[in-house]
């Protein structure tokens, strides 16, 4: 093995079991006492999911390396292997050197303790030693921009706020290997840009670097090389390019059907307040019904909603999850609906809408239903892209310096 | 084994960390701050006091200086024992971001519940102190059994922590059972009563490891004897096979925490 392999995953899989997973010993207690008495044969086969199937892939020093894929092919169980938090189920992952994780910004920040507390548990929890905390505490202030709130506990800051410092905490760890997933997508422009420059810094400094997104265009900038994990498996890897352009074909052919089984979406409506339509003005209000039907035992999952360009390209996703809904929890012939309520802020074009009922907690795609709608957008005036900031010319003046006058040239 | 044991030394800034957050965040929450570490203890020697109380009206003979102060020593380290465990059980639960998100060594949590729970002891403890000073209880050498009996005393709780905290993360019933067993511990370990009144009982009672240990504090800091060896030796052992026995099945069930959780 050369010696600026820093990172070596080889053959990878890691199997999750669901179905009876007894969490309690009210459960577990009859369902032994009924296994002893010979009353009920379990059948693990079919319970059990790979969330990731004979995965390899290296890094060399320095490399900056993207993984893609779509929501539920693996890429959070793949980053939460190599971090250490679980362990595979089979294969072998050899990391050398100091690895950081930007997986959650601020995770084990405590809403009462303030945000000088906080950037030294964080810190500490990220694997800094105190003394390298007092080191680069001004430095890590500073890249925050919160200066003037260090002192109030963090539970009175915005979620714009709480990632900026979360992320400025992390943003100085130095590590060999820093994983990045999706987190550049917190915090205004500004501060977006400063921490592209502090990955940059980082990449120059000789460290390596790990992009997961579903954002292409991002790994496109940042990443010469990447592998497509597609459920579980790895179907490209390469130039980053040519791995996209498989991405993007494979999105475009397999319409991402996935039969329903335990649980199955069985409608989705799009519709105005009063009506249901197709055709939508830009910035209009419109709402998504979505209802789910459970026929077999399931775990807890979320409802995820995602709309495509007509490129195929992710316009933006969100699920209940993210919007501060629990995991839904269904018991066999239970119904579920729900609604979720958007500003069609779109530019004029065709766009695709498509949900899905994902578990994020192993990454388990259960049912997904794309294209569950097609939507027609149109603008009032003419915007090209995807969205529509509405925008507006407020000051439109052209100043010429005042020509000479015949007097002036007689004079 | 011995890699997990670097790994958590290598680690232990951050233990500290995790445990100066349980203290603070319960100091800052209350207004009482402080008050919390000597309020249970507090509790739990009134109560002790009372018990005695009614026993020597009971008996007719008259409550001593040196029970009330056995009842003291003794309330402190169950109060102690049993916030360890109380806390330690419910420490990884407690915590679901840091278990899933990221990657560290995870019997930080429990040991850093049972390092919150021994700064409240040695807040008590400071005060009883103060308190056996001026009343001017003696002094003797049995006194350099102390440490030892504490050391005997957070490697018991430490091992039982390690087991119980992933035990509640498994089946998420078993706190309500280490509840009521908490509670109800308290009458088959010597606290409120010695253990000598039950005369050819005695040894019955001395079973629980943590008797032995709590009769140990009460002979040495109060009537200067040594502690009943063979049973200190007893504790030990049961001490030192928990914490190893507690560590080592901690580390095995370790990698199934994320997915449990």
């Amino acid at each position: 093995m050369a010696a600026d392999i820093v990172l070596q995953v080889s053959n990878v899989s890691k199997k999750f079991v669901r179905g009876e997973i007894h969490d309690s010993l009210r459960d577990l207690i009859p369902a032994m006492a009924a296994r002893l008495s010979g009353r009920s044969r379990p059948s693990n086969a079919k319970k059990d999911f790979w969330a990731l199937q004979n995965v390899s892939f290296e890094l060399t020093r320095g490399e900056a390396f993207g993984i893609i894929g779509s929501n539920g092919a693996g890429k959070s169980t793949i980053l939460k292997l190599i971090t250490g938090i679980m362990k595979p189920t089979s294969g072998h992952i050899t990391v050398t050197g100091k690895l950081s994780a930007l997986i959650e910004v601020g995770a084990g920040f405590h809403p009462d303790l303030t945000g000088r507390e906080n950037i030294y548990l964080n810190g500490t929890i990220l694997g800094m030693k105190k003394a390298e905390i007092d080191r680069k505490f001004d430095a890590i202030v500073e890249f925050s921009g919160l200066a003037d709130f260090i002192d109030t506990p963090v539970k009175r800051y915005s979620t714009g706020m709480y990632a900026r410092l979360g992320f400025s905490v992390a943003a100085h760890v130095d590590p060999d290997i820093l994983i990045v997933d999706e987190v550049l997508s917190v915090g205004d422009v500004v501060f977006q840009n400063r921490c592209l420059e502090r990955m940059n810094t980082i990449l120059r400094s000789g460290a390596t670097v790990i992009f997961v997104s579903h954002n292409l265009r991002a790994i496109a900038e940042l990443c010469p090389r990447s592998i497509l994990l597609e459920h579980g498996k790895v179907t490209a890897a390469g130039p980053s390019q040519l791995v996209m352009d498989t991405y993007l074909e494979h999105a475009g052919a397999e319409s991402r059907q996935i039969t329903a089984k335990e649980v199955g979406i069985t409608r989705v409506k799009v519709r105005r307040s009063n009506a249901d339509s197709v055709a939508y003005e830009s910035g209009e209000k419109i709402w998504v019904d979505v209802d789910v039907d459970c026929k077999g035992p399931c775990e807890p999952f979320s409802v995820v909603l995602f709309l495509n360009d007509e490129k195929q390209y992710e316009s933006f996703h969100t699920s209940t999850e993210y919007l501060g809904c629990q995991p839904i929890a269904m018991k066999p012939g239970d119904r579920f609906s729900c609604t979720f309520e958007l500003d069609l802020n779109l530019a004029g074009g065709t766009f695709y809408l498509g949900v899905e009922l994902f578990r994020f907690n192993n990454e388990e795609l259960l049912h997904v239903m794309y294209p569950a709608q097609t939507i027609f957008v149109n603008t009032l005036t003419e915007v090209r892209g995807v969205v529509n900031p509405h925008p507006k010319v407020t000051a439109f003046e052209l100043v010429r310096p005042a020509e000479p006058t015949k007097e002036a040239i007689k004079r | 084994m011995v890699q997990s044991l670097q790994e958590l030394f290598a680690r232990r800034d951050l233990l500290y960390m995790i445990a100066w957050r349980e203290i603070r965040i319960r100091y800052k929450q209350s207004v009482m701050g402080f008050m919390w570490a000597i309020l249970l203890p507090a509790v739990i020697v009134s109560a002790g006091i009372i018990v005695r109380y009614g026993m020597s009206v009971m008996s007719g003979k008259p409550i001593s200086g040196q029970e009330i102060a056995g009842i003291t020593v003794k309330g402190l380290v169950w109060a102690f024992f049993a916030g360890s465990l109380r806390f330690s059980s419910t420490s990884l639960i407690g915590n679901p971001n840091l278990v899933t998100k990221i990657y560290m060594p995870r019997e930080i949590f429990p040991l850093a519940s049972i390092l919150s729970q021994l700064l409240d002891f040695g807040v008590a403890a400071g005060i009883v102190l103060i308190v056996f000073i001026g009343a001017r209880l003696g002094a003797s050498w049995q006194l350099l059994w102390v440490p030892v009996l504490l050391f005997i005393t957070i490697a018991l709780a430490t091992g039982w922590a390690l087991i119980l905290s992933a035990a509640c993360l498994f089946f998420r019933d078993v706190k309500y059972l280490v509840e009521v067993i908490i509670t109800f511990a308290i009458f088959i370990t010597p606290v409120f009563y010695d253990v000598e009144m039950f005369k050819k009982w005695a040894d019955l009672l001395m079973l629980n490891p943590l008797a032995p240990l709590i009769e140990g504090f009460n002979s040495t800091i109060v009537y200067g004897r040594s502690p009943d060896l063979p049973w200190l030796a007893y504790s030990s052992i049961i001490a030192f096979v928990s914490l190893v026995l507690g560590f080592y099945l901690f580390k095995r069930w370790e990698p199934s925490f994320a997915e449990s959780i």
